[in-house]
């Protein structure tokens, strides 16, 4: 197991390529997601708004 | 081909469309990218020359290839939305580019790392990490004309002639870019492409680009939408703000 | 065609008229020259060999710098607007600011380059080619960074944008000219590197106008 982590020696190299690319392909389907879901509330609570403010 | 286009033109349609084919993305992405990792890291033997560096490649080629494919992708979605003043084009061009940079920066970064344990240096200035950076920079460039303006469709519509003037210029670059590395070749091998690439090696490599393209189209979906619901949410503020005023002046 | 030209004579009245600005990219191109063995060292023989390089990065920089006053000032001003609504072409508007651009801006520099190819021991071999390469190159520059202006002259300062948009784009010119200058001082044939330029010159000529063209009339807007 210890062998697999160490990468022939290169474990130095190959887990943070792994890493970066996990971080920075991870970043941008989280703020995809995020700016997705924060967009739809906003939505719905304007919608909301606008439709109290037609009933008064 | 208009006709087509005008199809799927209709943001409500495309916000059915991409809820639908949304969770499919999703899973096959999951699939084909635990695929890959356990291929790359585990299923796979370790190179005769470069050893266990070679998994990195299987990270750092399919990068690069995206790096180059999605901005085909921009410079397509660019074309269409300046052609037919197709509003989802615009939004694609849009979502896509900082995708296109994040896997640029992917792909420099484990260049970087997979060429020290190979050459010796954290970087060296061969052919294709050389085009990657200036492509990085186009991508940033991109960006930042399109947050420049204030008026998004506006903003949008700047970074689509870029995004058009850069892809002529592509195969340019990459031209000189390659003269310029034949040119400055050093006596020792120093070649940039790596070893070729081995049978065995095809399919973590395959399996990691299919990986990432459908991660692509998830993301890119998911950034669509978000833009789809932004833009709904402009209008109707600007409808709140009209209805305001007509009000006061009532 | 006689109001392409009087349209050249407008710029490069208007020009003369700020030639300090002119005067101020020149003035840029030989500091950023003189930064160089300055911050190398004195040694002749390594100037020598970067020097091909430093002559053309720094007309690149300068370049950058006086894309500014292409089109900004008409905007400001409002002759844009008057000018997009004359019975010539917006493109063949570009082209003929391009060339004042051109003649104020890049002349200048291809007669300072000499110079400045003294200052770098430049062998000699290569002073010819530098200058007819770098003949060849600036108007590239000049109409390439006319797309950069043209897209960002709406924008809440453009003018530092520019250069991350159009300095990727002139990559070419830069390589295929120092490469020439380089193959002259080694003294082999430097045709194609000059056919490149030329060839790229060409492509510029053709297409950037229709690309600033459409920068412009999306600032309009």
């Amino acid at each position: 197991m210890s062998e697999f982590f160490d990468m022939g020696g290169f474990a130095r190299f190959v887990w943070p390529a792994y890493g970066v690319a996990s971080m920075v392909l991870g970043a941008l389907a989280w703020r995809a997601i995020a700016r997705a879901k924060r967009t739809k509330t906003e939505l719905a609570a304007l919608r909301a708004e606008l439709g109290k403010e037609d009933d008064a | 081909m208009a006709s087509i286009l005008h199809r799927f033109a209709n943001p409500a349609r495309f916000m059915r469309l991409s809820a639908i084919l949304l969770p499919w993305a999703v899973g096959i992405t999951l699939l084909t990218l635990v695929a890959g990792i356990y291929l790359a890291l585990f299923a796979s033997p370790a190179d005769y020359q470069q050893g266990e560096t070679v998994r990195i490649m299987y990270v750092h080629v399919p990068a690069a290839w995206m790096a180059l494919f999605v901005y085909g992708v921009m410079a397509a979605a660019s074309a269409v939305g300046l052609i037919w003043r197709h509003p989802l084009a615009d939004m694609a061009a849009r979502v896509a580019s900082p995708i296109g940079a994040g896997f640029t920066f992917v792909a420099l970064v484990t260049g970087s790392l997979w060429g020290q344990p190979m050459w010796g240096t954290w970087w060296v200035w061969d052919a294709r990490l050389t085009s990657v950076l200036i492509l990085f920079f186009l991508y940033l460039g991109h960006m930042a004309l399109a947050d420049a303006f204030d008026d998004a469709t506006k903003g949008a519509r700047a970074a689509a002639i870029l995004a058009l003037v850069g892809v002529i210029n592509l195969p340019i670059i990459h031209f000189s870019v390659d003269w310029w590395n034949t040119l400055h070749q050093p006596a020792s091998v120093v070649r940039g492409g790596g070893p070729s690439i081995a049978a065995e090696m095809m399919w973590p490599l395959m399996t990691m680009a299919l990986a990432f393209k459908t991660y692509f189209v998830t993301v890119l979906l998911l950034g669509m939408r978000a833009e789809v619901t932004a833009a709904k949410l402009r209008a109707l503020r600007r409808t709140q703000v009209a209805a305001a005023t007509t009000v006061a002046a009532v | 065609m006689s109001a392409i030209f009087s349209l050249i004579r407008r710029d490069l009245a208007l020009a003369w008229r700020r030639a300090s600005e002119i005067v101020a990219v020149l003035i840029f191109f030989v500091l950023a020259i003189v930064l160089f063995p300055l911050g190398v060292g004195p040694d002749l023989a390594v100037l020598s060999r970067i020097a091909a390089g430093t002559i053309w990065v720094a007309a690149l920089l300068a370049a950058m710098l006086s894309l500014d006053r292409l089109f900004l000032p008409d905007h400001d001003d409002g002759s844009l607007d008057l000018l997009m609504a004359s019975p010539l072409s917006l493109e063949a508007i570009v082209l003929a600011k391009c060339c004042a651009h051109w003649l104020v801006t890049g002349l200048p520099l291809i007669v300072c380059a000499p110079v400045l190819a003294i200052l770098m021991n430049l062998p000699w071999e290569g002073f010819a080619t530098l200058v007819l390469a770098m003949a060849l190159g600036t108007p590239t520059l000049s109409l390439v960074g006319a797309i950069g202006a043209a897209l960002t002259v709406g924008v809440r300062r453009g003018g530092t944008l520019v250069p991350l948009l159009v300095l990727p784009l002139v990559i070419p010119v830069l390589i295929f000219g120092v490469g020439a200058v380089d193959g002259a001082v080694a003294g082999a044939s430097v045709s194609g590197q000059l056919m490149i330029l030329a060839a790229a010159l060409l492509v510029a000529l053709v297409l950037a106008p229709f690309a600033a063209a459409a920068g412009l009339r999306l600032a309009a807007e």
